[in-house]
């Protein structure tokens, strides 16, 4: 009996912190996020009015809401693409072939992943500097004449962002890739090159349906993460007002203290997050075993 | 064996594209980083030339510079104390509640599992406005009371803050390690005479060692990272700040006054914690790779 006392106070004791952090701080907030769409927040002072759907009504004429997520999908888009090809190819590479220093690329590979955003934005800040900036001077070196292209401005602000997170992103993606890849029994390769297949068939027809629980998965990750490291990357890199996305949006309107407002863009845009992985998800349903 | 029957001209060529490629890719990686250290030690004057010349000299100032004038110690000090105080906090409520989330039979465990497991979705970008908002009326509210708010501007409660937005995915990563226990080992504590805490302590979280270092590997960095909460929470002009947040500043005031040598020392002692903690771990993982072969 007393025993059964002192089960339920320790558990009471350990699970109890965590879930009332858990409650107040994650909790609690996203439910605020859903709610204040639906009202107008004063700037100075914290009374609310409830203005129903009029937040949403406005959102989606705001010009600059729509450029907003124009660039989001275009960022979805391109980054995805261009990571997820360079990724499985590197760590095809990197798994199949018996290369030299091998470790020594994984662990090159990977360290954008641990630096800062802002790190990172210094260093694209010196590679994309007009005058003398690394970019320019190394293009200027192979057209044999002076390149004068100013990565941050309007027309290219959108290159140099996507530039930047497929630089960051490469070596995330392909250590996932690198470790579902290397699961593949290794005799499944050895019987189809006696088959006679080569590289690109042994890779399409053994390695990616083997994997492609893994790249589904991914997927979803590419779409949720590239939402919230645009948001960084605009954030830290990109002069005010230059170009927006999603959630740097929502950001600046919190900024101007239109807090309903800016919560309202914030659920639009973890609706459209939702509904666009939901998609993806369906689209690529694959019966693995039959291929 | 195989292989070399067929193709036996080709193979060598293919070798060497593949290397060229994975080099070339390492350079794009190493070059920009590499820079940013020679950079860091070059004087304001050698920003106007070719950028890729080698510094003249080891021109330390900068450093001198960044951590006095520009007040990144001060940002430093914050920074260290936010990361090692949310760790420490993240440690001491996430391993005991993961232990009996995963190894105790209870009401209400299962939907405080889902609870958690929906955590994970949450991302803080999108709920930093709300926890923002949440505070400042703490704050006006303590006003009244008291005649002074501490919640914003606070690197304390930036820590909990901190925390407790990581505590879904350490959780996650813990119960799945703890569910993978036996649980002969409790019974034997049990018999013993160990009580329930103490077996928790020094049973259970001793040999959970590798996933708790996993954890801190993961939270350090990216609680020393982290710049948009810090940027929401600790907003005040002149109040402290996280290194990463001062450094941004500096950026962006950076494009009208041109202290280049400043910034890139700034960006030096950002990111040179985190590399230094990865080539350690780098070296660890190796080695646990090892031992574990052996024994297995």
């Amino acid at each position: 009996m007393r025993r059964s006392k002192d089960r339920s106070l320790f558990i009471a004791l350990c699970v109890a912190p965590a879930t009332i952090l858990f409650f107040i701080f994650m909790v609690l907030p996203t439910v605020n996020v859903f709610r204040m769409s639906l009202f107008e927040r004063g700037a100075y002072s914290p009374t609310e009015t409830f203005v129903g759907l009029n937040n949403f009504k406005v959102l989606f004429k705001d010009a600059k809401f729509i450029s907003a997520m124009q660039n989001t999908i275009l960022l979805i888009a391109t980054v995805t693409i261009i990571t997820f090809f360079f990724a499985i190819l590197f760590a095809a590479i990197l798994t199949r072939e018996k290369i030299k220093g091998q470790n020594f690329f994984r662990v090159i590979f990977y360290i954008p992943n641990i630096l800062s955003v802002v790190v990172i934005a210094g260093i694209f800040s010196a590679i994309y500097k007009p005058e003398n900036g690394m970019l320019n001077s190394v293009l200027s070196f192979l057209s044999g004449r002076d390149v004068m292209i100013l990565w941050k401005d309007q027309q290219m602000v959108i290159i140099s962002i996507i530039i930047a997170m497929v630089w960051q992103a490469i070596g995330y993606y392909m250590v996932m890739y690198m470790a579902s890849m290397s699961a593949v029994p290794v005799d499944l390769y050895e019987s189809a090159s006696l088959d006679g297949a080569g590289r690109m068939a042994q890779f399409f027809q053994i390695t990616l349906p083997l994997i492609w629980t893994n790249i589904r998965t991914t997927l979803t990750f590419f779409i949720i993460s590239t939402i919230n490291m645009a948001f960084l990357f605009v954030k830290a890199m990109v002069a005010k007002g230059m170009a927006d996305v999603g959630l740097s949006f929502m950001y600046t309107q919190k900024d101007a203290g239109l807090y309903g407002y800016a919560m309202a863009a914030g659920v639009v845009i973890f609706l459209f997050s939702f509904l666009l992985s939901a998609m993806v998800n369906k689209v690529t349903k694959r019966d693995v075993l039959e291929m | 064996m195989k292989q070399q029957n067929k193709s036996i001209t080709a193979e060598p060529v293919f070798k060497a594209f593949i290397y060229v490629v994975l080099i070339t890719l390492a350079i794009l990686i190493i070059v920009p980083v590499a820079w940013v250290f020679l950079a860091s030690i070059k004087q304001n004057s050698e920003f106007y030339g070719n950028p890729w010349a080698l510094p003249a000299g080891f021109y330390w100032q900068n450093f001198v510079d960044a951590w006095n004038s520009a007040s990144m110690g001060s940002y430093m000090i914050n920074s260290v104390i936010v990361t090692a105080l949310s760790l420490a906090l993240l440690l001491v409520i996430a391993l005991p509640a993961a232990y009996c989330l995963s190894r105790f039979q209870f009401t209400g465990r299962k939907l405080l599992n889902t609870c958690f497991m929906a955590g994970l979705f949450i991302n803080v970008n999108y709920i930093v406005v709300p926890i923002f908002l949440m505070l400042k009326d703490g704050d006006v509210w303590l006003k009244n009371l008291m005649g002074s708010g501490f919640l914003l501007n606070n690197i304390f409660v930036l820590a909990v803050v901190y925390a407790s937005t990581a505590l879904p995915f350490t959780i996650y990563l813990l119960s799945g390690y703890f569910a993978t226990l036996p649980h002969d080992f409790e019974e034997a504590a049990y018999i013993d005479g160990a009580g329930y805490g103490s077996t928790m302590v020094r049973i259970i979280f001793p040999m959970a060692q590798p996933s708790i270092i996993t954890i801190i590997l993961f939270n350090f960095l990216s609680f020393w990272n982290e710049y948009i909460i810090s940027m929401t929470l600790m907003s005040s002009a002149k109040g402290q700040k996280t290194l990463p947040v001062g450094l941004l500043n500096l950026m962006q005031a950076q494009q009208s006054a041109a202290e280049y040598g400043i910034l890139y020392a700034g960006l030096v002692l950002v990111m040179l914690p985190t590399l230094i903690l990865y080539i350690c771990v780098q070296k660890k993982l190796t080695q646990g790779m090892t031992v574990g072969g052996l024994k297995g």
